[in-house]
């Protein structure tokens, strides 16, 4: 199966490690991967901050970068959750509205891609290490990604899961609000902080850097000592000792 | 008072908001119960998606076809005996209303359950004209008694502990006695009930009039609208456009959604429903009776993109799971109208001048959109808001502008954005520290005054793929 990677750009830029774990996961269900360089931003900042126009043009410039790929696969549930509202923003529109459909309809995050796609719920990784995660609010209100990421992750060998209180709150991230109200965004990933310690989980999971940059943050900057992952990075593990 | 409660700034009143450690805690407790009330609720109903697809159809249908559902509401109600007033403004709602109450030289008016009464500042009205007003929701009643407005749309007192209703009580009634609820509650009763013995007039809200008989229904849990809608003569309730279905049928499924969707009840204590004045035949009800539905800025919102916010039911599921209300408390949204359905709904109704801050006051979490039980796309009007503010009302911060048209440069040419993924690292490094960034310039600083920035890697993404994929081919070719 050829599958076309959606880097995100928060992961190209920030988080390299994410696109690879991605890569190598795909790559051991025997996908054949390639990476469209063409490809941007999904056009998110602009969107939800109400610039229109602007996030119209990256949009353009993520359709064309994908047009010729069978499927689209992103480490990321918002990000993909975005590319899902292409066909919605471009309602009505005689050039893009079609590639906004044929684009929405090939594209999958990570997870939702193995467990709905492929059938893959175990990808016999194996990971010691007392484990939290955290539902991104896009990955599962927007996307619609709920179970996939937590079959997976409870299939891996060794793993000591225990549920997030509250789970379902937000982190506070939000994009833009974390800038634009940086204030109410504090208290909301400090109570997100505060419960990730409730769990005594030694590694916070989730499915969004997004969101995992602003709890792994603002954990560093109470002087947590918890280790911020992506699911990616739990699932091409196979160290019994956990990650370095 | 208006739409808007208050005249400090956007700024100061969500540090306002954050520094009220009761008040959080309050709000906190207060969502917890709810939001386990409602799930529960919604669990044992066993189809939930189900009934809140049909509320919305109900919703949808009702608005699609709203002259026609207000003209049979208004001859329903004019058939049996009431008066019905179609108010375009507040100023006409309150005119129409302080003449109902002066021709019937009424010095006392009891109301009940009616936020579009504080919408159009309808208590100010009347006092200046001079009839005593005393509201007789126990919640409203404190903050009248404070002088206070609403935090909240189902429990408006929601910010005040028994303690400081207490202090109310004694400095403005010369109450004597403890801070239990119940000895709270019994000294409220009783000085009310002489409200209701001696008013002139009753005022009350509407939860659903049914426009196929013209009955009027208050879904409340203290029972005291029973008082304000069978004691005084003259009856006036007081509607928002919006606030109408059908028939009997409809009614039944959308009180099954508010009363579990609110506070996770499946009925609540009082469904009350009244109809018109006394007949001739009949043996109990009002001499008098007026209908006023409000228009104040409903109408213009039909037909346009935002026309589902007038689904709503005042249910306050929005508020009770979102998390943004619960740090900063419902004072923040200077409106009648808290919460994500506030900051929708508010702008929509006062316009964008003194509101324009409230669309940003959300994450876009959706939380409240997954729990609206009429499916009002409540994070995606906010986006649309935002456009506005963006596009037509050109309200938006110049910095900003300048940023998302850098954005739409950078993410509509890849080879600037393959350069830039190059560069980040090396461009943030003055302000990194191991691999860290804790205090960033320029737009990062909203970001690391309250939390590290993960410096850029030392490779980018498509570096590390382009090398991999020339160190595939050496190989392939060795």
């Amino acid at each position: 199966m050829k599958v076309s990677l959606f880097i995100t750009c928060v992961s190209d830029i920030v988080f390299a490690d994410v696109g690879k774990h991605t890569v190598e996961i795909l790559e051991r269900v025997g996908c054949e991967v390639d990476f469209p360089a063409a490809q941007t931003c999904c056009g998110q900042p602009a969107y939800n901050s109400g610039y229109l126009q602007e996030a119209k043009k990256s949009m353009k410039q993520m359709i064309k970068a994908f047009k010729n790929s069978e499927y689209v696969v992103g480490p990321s549930g918002s990000c993909v959750g975005m590319l899902k509202e292409y066909p919605h923003i471009f309602k009505g529109d005689p050039d893009w509205e079609q590639p906004a459909i044929d684009l929405a309809n090939k594209s999958y995050e990570i997870t939702q891609f193995l467990v709905d796609v492929l059938g893959v719920t175990d990808l016999g990784s194996t990971f010691k290490g007392r484990v939290t995660y955290h539902p991104s609010c896009h990955m599962t209100r927007v996307l619609g990604v709920k179970d996939a990421p937590q079959k997976l992750l409870q299939s891996v060998k060794g793993i000591d899961f225990v549920e997030l209180p509250v789970k379902e709150d937000c982190c506070g991230f939000g994009g833009t609000f974390s800038i634009k109200n940086p204030e109410i965004s504090r208290e909301m990933v400090k109570e997100k902080s505060q419960h990730v310690s409730e769990t005594k989980a030694e590694y916070l999971v989730g499915g969004d850097m997004g969101c995992l940059m602003n709890i792994g943050g603002r954990m560093r900057r109470e002087g947590k000592d918890v280790k911020v992952v992506h699911i990616t990075e739990i699932l091409n593990t196979h160290r019994e000792g956990g990650i370095a | 008072m208006s739409v808007k409660i208050g005249e400090i700034s956007y700024k100061e009143r969500i540090d306002k908001g954050i520094d009220n450690d009761f008040m959080r805690q309050a709000v906190s407790s207060a969502q917890g119960r709810f939001r386990k009330g409602r799930l529960s609720q919604a669990e044992e109903l066993g189809n939930w998606e189900d009934w809140r697809q049909l509320g919305s159809e109900i919703r949808t249908h009702t608005l699609e076809n709203i002259d026609y559902y207000l003209h049979q509401l208004s001859e329903q109600v004019e058939k049996r005996g009431g008066n019905v007033f179609f108010a375009q403004t507040a100023e006409e709602a309150n005119e129409y209303i302080e003449n109902v109450v002066k021709k019937k030289q009424a010095k006392k008016v009891v109301k009940t359950k009616s936020m579009v009464t504080e919408e159009i500042g309808l208590n100010e009205a009347l006092e200046k004209s001079g009839a005593e007003v005393v509201e007789s929701d126990l919640g409203e009643w404190i903050l009248q008694l404070d002088e206070d407005p609403p935090s909240h749309i189902v429990t408006p007192a929601l910010h005040k502990n028994r303690q400081q209703i207490r202090e109310t009580f004694a400095d403005k009634r010369g109450y004597d006695k403890t801070d239990s609820p119940e000895e709270l509650a019994a000294f409220a009763r009783e000085q009310l009930r002489q409200d209701f013995l001696t008013a002139d007039v009753g005022i009350t809200g509407c939860n659903f009039a049914i426009a196929e008989s013209g009955a009027i229904t208050l879904v409340t849990n203290e029972g005291n609208a029973e008082m304000v809608t069978s004691l005084p003569d003259t009856q006036i309730t007081v509607m928002g456009m919006e606030r109408l279905v059908p028939t009997w049928e409809d009614m039944e499924v959308l009180v099954s959604l508010l009363t579990r969707a609110a506070v996770g009840q499946k009925l609540t204590s009082y469904i009350t429903a009244y109809t018109g004045a006394r007949l001739e035949e009949e043996i109990d009800g009002p001499d008098d009776y007026h209908l006023v539905i409000v228009d104040n800025g409903r109408s213009k919102i039909l037909g346009t993109e935002f026309q589902s916010a007038l689904h709503c039911i005042r249910c306050a599921a929005c508020i009770n799971v979102c998390p943004v209300y619960r740090h900063v408390g419902g004072h923040a949204y200077n409106s009648i109208y808290p919460g994500p359905i506030g900051a929708v709904l508010t702008p929509l109704l006062d316009g964008y001048d003194d509101h324009k801050e409230l669309p940003y006051a959300s994450s876009l979490c959706a939380a409240c959109t997954e729990a609206c039980p009429v499916k009002i796309p409540l994070h995606e009007q906010l986006i649309r808001h935002r456009e506005i503010i963006v596009e037509k009302e050109k309200k938006s911060p110049v910095s900003e502008k300048i940023m998302m048209k850098g954005f739409a440069q950078w993410a509509s040419n890849p080879a600037a954005y393959k350069l830039s993924t190059k560069v980040a690292r090396t461009a943030l490094k003055p302000w990194t520290k191991d691999e860290f960034v804790e205090n960033g310039p320029g737009p990062l600083k909203g970001w690391t005054d309250v939390r590290d920035f993960p410096a850029p890697g030392k490779q980018s993404f498509r570096a590390w793929w382009s090398e991999r994929a020339k160190g595939e081919k050496q190989n392939g070719n060795s």
